[in-house]
């Protein structure tokens, strides 16, 4: 026989499907470039200067992390890349590029790194890094910015240029935010605009359809699990409207709820995070339904407006005991 | 919606082979055939070195109930009994036999007039014949039809559902064999006392269903199952067409069932009604660095070399499988003889190495366990060789389908870590 070569020894199966970890991080990265795209077209190049300085400062932090542990940098699987353009998309477009950047090596360095690194992590880095900033700088996190401003792409915002450790300047051209304009004056803003996107707000968050957009089709090629998002915007319009129906005048409606703040980005890219949701099938539910929740109590009854970055946070630590008490039923076992 | 059962995969079906009738083997200069290629205790040698042997003679006996004879593929002589390799890499008793030129396809019936009176007889005769499940697990199917007392086994389930890529041998045996499987199946049967035959085919092999269905009587229903990997998995067979679960840890028996894959059917009736034994099996052979694929009637103790010689490989090949590509085994060693649970021989051309990486939790794993077991909880527990929650989370109710490892985009090697698991499992229990 001519055949001599050495064959492969490999453990069944010998068919792989074909998915990859990486290809499923770029094609987040991916699904988040509509949402982006609207939030620099409004907010101008101080935006997209915050998203280079945030994606920048992940992958740098990532590399140092990396080679100090002596291990091989593993910049090539996007996923770091996804945590620098989950946060710049949760931050006010004009954040200080030295807070942003404060806030990616803490995302990645304690967020993702100090946990054990990609798949180890309880919380979603990119809300860990807004978390630190938002009880750093707690006014800067707080400062918002018109969106459509005629000199957007000529000027880069003034507070974005802000020395580390000056004092934050006060703009004279800062807004609303809907939910804020909702929480401390009761001004409802229009659905229409929350759906378009042409509100104030965190850099990514504005425009709800295109983060829709963007989701499903994620969710059409198996890479986001439609269940969580769904969970959490049906569990939320559901309060929303017996608390409206209850008393119309000191709740919203489902509409607004719903298309305002961080909510669509949180619900459809920050609580879909594979590493940081449930991986049962019932747990999706649960946890979405929990995020959903804790969404509704902080926004009614908290002291901040918005509330899906601690919803989302405090939902992640539950993972765990949500995975252990929804395991599926084993097949041919009563318990 | 045609039945099936929950989760499961659908890998790419590469059943080429499919169209190709099933063609016999010629037979090797020199065969091996191994005393134990069943499950069970290894048959004793009757002949001695350097003695003339004629093709389906009984040249090895059953030593004990759970056993299978052993009968000569080819007329030629014994050439030596010696040791001979296994897939699982340890040695088996073997018989070599150097064929005589021009051997005759011819088969001696090694008693040519059986008595087939009553059940008894017939699990005698079925031992004597040496036949073993040909699905692949080759567990002596004489053992599989002995019902043990106050059992009642109601339906008989006949395996056609050939749910692995790349096979097509139970294709080509149910549009080839079909009244052979439809008789053999009432005569199983007969013998364990069920009243149901209910065969079932994947939705891929519609006309090997039609051609079924057009041949059996009212007896025997043929039922379509979905196509999803792993539909021909005994337990997720018997879910789909009876709705009954199997329970962990249980047989079919458990819920009333007999399993019998289409061929093992089929041999029964060609074999034991004649006295002849079980010398030759259809297989696939087939992957892309296979010059003509097909399916063989290849004699028992060929060895992996001669069957690729014989279809012709490719210099492109860097795997050869023996089985499927889902649950098949990969070898090394080309001088491993076809047993009677070789179900297929795949040569493959190389595929890109993908490296392992982190577990990022997606969860595809869990969608896809036809047990529903939590895979990739029970990886992460076996790498740390975690054994008190290996077994509180059920890993011995894995069967190595292999779902798991065909989904997770980390390529984690689950199938292996849980492999590695249960033997260091079983070994603690021999320790104690």
């Amino acid at each position: 026989m001519k055949f001599t070569a050495a064959l492969t020894l490999e453990g069944s199966p010998h068919m792989r499907s074909g998915a990859t970890a990486s290809a499923i991080m770029w094609q987040v990265n991916l699904a988040l470039v509509p949402a982006l795209g609207w939030g620099i077209w409004s907010f101008g190049i101080s935006a997209l200067g915050l998203v280079l300085v945030t994606v920048t400062a992940s992958v740098a932090t990532e590399w140092l992390i990396t080679k100090w542990q002596g291990k091989s940098p593993c910049i090539s699987d996007g996923s770091v890349v996804l945590t620098g353009l989950l946060l710049a998309m949760c931050l006010p477009p004009a954040l200080p590029y030295w807070m942003a950047v404060c806030g990616a090596v803490f995302a990645v360095g304690i967020g993702k790194h100090a946990f054990g690194g990609l798949g180890q992590n309880v919380f979603n880095p990119a809300l860990v890094g807004r978390a630190m900033l938002q009880a750093a700088f707690p006014s800067a996190l707080t400062t918002w910015t018109m969106p459509f401003q005629l000199d957007r792409f000529t000027q880069f915002h003034q507070a974005s240029m802000t020395r580390p450790l000056a004092s934050a300047i006060v703009d004279g051209v800062s807004s609303a935010t809907p939910l804020g304009a909702m929480k401390f004056d009761g001004v409802t803003t229009d659905a229409m605009q929350l759906l378009v996107g042409s509100v104030s707000g965190s850099l990514g968050e504005t425009s709800s359809w295109l983060i829709v957009v963007g989701g499903i089709y994620l969710a059409l090629r198996h890479m986001l699990n439609w269940r969580i998002p769904v969970s959490i915007l049906l569990v939320v319009a559901l309060l929303t409207t017996v608390f409206h129906i209850w008393q119309p005048d000191s709740y919203p409606t489902a509409g607004f709820m719903v298309g305002s703040g961080g909510l669509m980005l949180g619900a459809w890219f920050m609580a879909t995070d594979m590493v940081t949701s449930p991986v049962t099938a019932n747990g999706v539910w649960l946890f979405g339904a929990i995020i959903a929740c804790l969404v509704v109590a902080i926004r009614f009854w908290g002291g901040l407006p918005e509330g899906v970055m601690y919803a989302i946070l405090l939902a992640n630590a539950m993972v765990p005991l949500i995975d252990r008490f929804t395991q599926p039923r084993v097949f041919g076992r009563r318990s | 919606m045609l039945a099936t059962f929950r989760h499961g995969i659908h890998p790419p079906s590469h059943k080429t082979a499919a169209g190709s009738a099933i063609k016999r083997m010629a037979f090797a200069e020199e065969l091996s055939v191994p005393l134990g290629q069943h499950i069970g205790s290894p048959a004793r040698p009757l002949v001695r070195e350097g003695e003339q042997v004629v093709r389906g003679q009984m040249i090895a006996e059953a030593d004990s109930f759970v056993s299978a004879c052993i009968h000569a593929p080819v007329t030629g002589t014994v050439s030596s009994i010696g040791w001979l390799p296994t897939p699982q890499g340890n040695r088996v008793r073997g018989i070599r036999i150097k064929s005589e030129r021009g051997a005759s396809q011819d088969q001696m019936a090694f008693e040519p007039h059986p008595i087939l009176d009553s059940g008894e007889d017939w699990m005698r005769a079925v031992s004597r014949s040496g036949i073993v499940g040909l699905g692949g697990a080759a567990f002596p199917t004489h053992v599989k039809l002995k019902v043990p007392k106050g059992r009642q086994i109601d339906t008989l389930v006949v395996n056609g559902a050939e749910c692995e890529p790349y096979l097509t041998a139970d294709h080509r045996v149910m549009l080839e064999w079909t009244q052979d499987i439809l008789n053999g199946a009432k005569r199983i049967a007969t013998v364990i006392g069920a009243k149901k035959i209910l065969v079932g085919i994947e939705a891929n092999k519609f006309d090997a269903f039609q051609h079924l269905k057009e041949s059996a009587d009212g007896d025997v229903a043929i039922e379509l199952v979905k196509v999803k990997y792993p539909q021909g998995a005994e337990k997720m067979l018997i879910h789909a067409l009876l709705d009954r679960k199997v329970p962990a840890g249980g047989l079919p028996m458990d819920v009333g069932v007999v399993v019998s894959n289409v061929q093992t059917a089929a041999m029964i009736e060609r074999l034991v009604v004649k006295g002849l034994g079980l010398v030759e099996r259809v297989l696939t052979i087939a992957g892309d660095a296979v010059e003509r694929p097909g399916n063989y009637l290849v004699p028992i103790g060929t060895t992996i070399r001669d069957a690729l010689d014989f279809v012709g490989l490719k210099s492109t090949c860097d795997r050869v499988v023996l089985g499927g590509p889902m649950m098949g085994q990969a070898i090394a060693d080309l001088s491993l003889p076809v047993t009677k649970g070789t179900g297929g021989i795949l040569a493959l051309s190389q595929s890109h190495h993908r490296s392992v990486q982190a577990c990022i939790r997606c969860g595809h794993c869990i969608e896809v366990c036809p047990m529903s077991l939590n895979p990739a909880l029970l990886g992460r527990l076996a790498r740390v060789g975690a054994h008190k929650e290996l077994a509180q989370n059920n890993l011995k109710d894995c069967f190595e389908c292999g779902c798991c490892a065909f989904v997770c985009p980390s390529h984690i090697p689950l199938v292996q870590l849980y492999r590695q698991a249960k033997l260091n499992a079983r070994k603690r229990a021999v320790v104690g």
